[in-house]
């Protein structure tokens, strides 16, 4: 420390910390006052979506509250796909003549396990958690997971 | 012993009147006329004597003045508006419905404030267009020009949370594309999205979140600015305007502002209240069915005056098209009352005759140019394909902007060279170019885009 600093100095250097460590704890209890409060209910928590056979191999079922898609591909393989395009947050709605996820916003295209078929999205849809738990499927919506690219670990067999 | 000491013989009704209005009405000559100006609260806005040649109407279009006034119009309807709206999910859609068929003038004042509010950002990218064609922001006007910026954001901010409030398809799905480009900005995007929204997709608490930006926090912010925006404009002076050979149109004299400033003032204020009040009763304001958050609207098309940045977002990686890009295009719009002048301008229309000449051919250039440039994107040149080793982010943005910057120094180069243009006058053609070619965006996405976001004539749009 400078022994030389004067008090002028001193003063104006106590003053300015005060003063932005102040406007620090103001900024810090307007931020947590605004923070969004975690989701209660239903988005957002464990869906039961129902006993491994009432999805044949092949199906997509929309769980419109959970907002996703459980898919089941024809080797059996189960994955939740978040129904909110990657690229700017439209509904992608399961097109059945064509196959795909289809966004009507930016016609973005999806295969049936997500994978990304046609740009303007940047990568695949986003998946929950799937667990078989004594043959029954459940999903955890608590966080999306995004992904590059699809791949073998993104799907759970029963 | 009792004396009248009040030297007033007045009667009290006359007495208090002269309390509260001063000066002598009509004001007796222009001493008289001076004072009143200074004397009052609103009127002391304007200096009491103005130069002459700056009441031109051509030269400054009434735009900063027909701003101020349906910033007025739109706080009066708007406050309205508070009194019969409840911003919840349950009840915001039906207190829409409740106002257009059950609350006395309801409707009107809605269209009004609509409309308004859809004239404002227009008058004031206008108003911005004038102060950079005429020269207007240059030394000492500088950050007045920032502060007009500054404005302009804002103006689209109180758009894009007023957008959301009647909760119908339109509002619901405007505002999950709108917000979902903030998510693109690296790191701090997608908290700072959910922060916005009040959670990962626009809900209750998204609309709680913006009525408060809307009605408190924007509003606010936008009169405190306007207010320091009018104060600089007094304190930095006006510009007078000049004939394109560097004359005067008229003898650079000084009159008083009453009457005439105030004069044209109020006929304009007023023809232009009595335009908006008659667009108002005759055309209402969009409503479609009640938000829906699990079926998107086929074509799902942002706010107008975000399809420029819509379609950008069709052609560009997300980064590029809702970051990058546009941040460039703030960053040097702010920064361009700080560039090197090379030539005197100030209060002539497009700087000189070559700056003219040279405006109309960027905006020819303009017109061919982004047209063009759309086609060849959507129908031949695929870039991630063309590069597949590359990531998205490098092969459809990185390079597709880099061409893009190169076009446009070429173009400087170009132009300076062919004119034999002072960089002002070249510097100008540029700002032409790419405003005409934002305007261009911008109609191509209203008007030229169709289900799946597909090129469409117009008229198959609307079907």
């Amino acid at each position: 420390m400078n022994a030389n600093v004067s008090r002028r100095n001193f003063l104006k250097l106590t003053w300015g910390v005060a003063g932005a460590v102040a406007l620090a704890e103001a900024g810090g209890v307007a931020y947590m006052f605004l923070s969004p409060r975690t989701v209660e209910g239903e988005f957002g928590g464990v869906f039961t979506a129902g006993p491994v056979d009432s999805f044949p191999p092949g199906s997509v079922t929309p769980f419109t509250n959970g907002r996703f898609y459980l898919v089941r591909e024809s080797d059996g393989g189960f994955v939740a796909l978040y129904r909110k395009c990657t690229h700017l947050g439209c509904a992608v709605p399961w097109e059945p003549a064509q196959g795909r996820f289809v966004c009507p916003c930016h016609a973005s295209a999806f295969e049936r396990n997500g994978e990304l078929v046609n740009a303007p999205a940047p990568r695949p849809l986003d998946r929950f958690t799937v667990t078989i738990v004594d043959g029954v499927v459940q999903v955890d919506t608590g966080r999306p997971i995004q992904r590059d690219h699809v791949s073998e670990a993104d799907f759970v067999y029963a | 012993m009792t004396t009248d000491l009040d030297p007033r013989p007045e009667a009290l009704p006359q007495r208090v009147w002269d309390s509260i209005q001063r000066d002598q009405l009509p004001p007796a000559d222009d001493r008289e006329r001076m004072k009143l100006v200074m004397n009052n609260l609103v009127l002391h806005l304007h200096p009491s004597k103005v130069s002459k040649p700056t009441l031109r109407f051509t030269y400054t279009w009434g735009l900063g003045g027909l701003a101020l006034l349906l910033i007025v119009i739109l706080a009066g309807t708007g406050v309205l508006l508070m009194f019969a709206y409840t911003p919840s999910p349950d009840q915001a859609y039906s207190d829409m419905l409740a106002l257009q068929s059950e609350v006395w003038f309801g409707q009107l004042i809605r269209n009004l404030h609509h409309w308004s509010g859809n004239l404002l950002l227009i008058v004031t990218f206008l108003h911005l267009l004038r102060v950079f064609f005429t020269g207007g922001f240059r030394t000492p006007r500088e950050f007045n020009w920032v502060l007009g910026v500054a404005l302009l954001l804002l103006v689209v901010g109180e758009n894009f949370t007023g957008y959301l409030l009647p909760w119908d398809q339109l509002a619901y799905w405007a505002v999950t594309v709108g917000s979902s480009l903030l998510s693109y900005v690296p790191l701090v995007g997608e908290p700072l999205r959910n922060f916005l929204l009040g959670g990962p997709e626009v809900s209750g608490a998204t609309l709680t979140n913006f009525y408060g930006l809307h009605v408190a926090i924007l509003p606010l912010t936008l009169m405190g600015i306007v207010s320091f925006h009018i104060w600089r404009v007094r304190k930095d002076t006006l510009t007078i305007p000049h004939k394109v050979d560097g004359s005067l149109h008229e003898p650079n004299v000084k009159v008083t502002t009453i009457p005439h400033l105030l004069s044209i003032e109020v006929v304009f204020a007023l023809v232009m209240t009595g335009l908006i009040l008659m667009w108002s009763v005759w055309v209402n304001a969009p409503l479609e069915g009640a938000a829906n958050p699990d079926h998107s609207p086929n074509p799902a098309k942002a706010a107008w005056y975000f399809m420029g940045l819509q379609e950008l977002l069709l052609h560009f990686h997300p980064t590029f098209g809702a970051i990058v890009i546009p941040a460039l295009a703030l960053v040097a719009l702010a920064s361009l009352p700080y560039q090197r002048f090379d030539m005197q301008a100030e209060g002539v229309w497009f700087r000189s005759q070559r700056g003219r000449t040279m405006a109309i051919v960027a905006a020819v250039a303009a017109l061919v140019l982004t047209p063009a440039l759309v086609l060849l994107d959507e129908y031949w040149l695929d870039l991630p394909a063309l590069l597949p080793s590359l990531p998205t982010i490098l092969s459809n943005g990185w390079v597709p902007l880099a061409a893009l910057l190169l076009g446009l120094m070429a173009f400087y180069e170009i132009m300076q060279k062919a004119f034999r243009a002072t960089a002002c006058e070249t510097r100008q053609s540029v700002f032409v170019l790419l405003v005409v070619g934002f305007l261009v965006l911008t109609v191509i996405g209203v008007f030229f885009r169709g289900e799946g976001m597909a090129l469409v004539w117009p008229w198959e749009v609307m079907g």
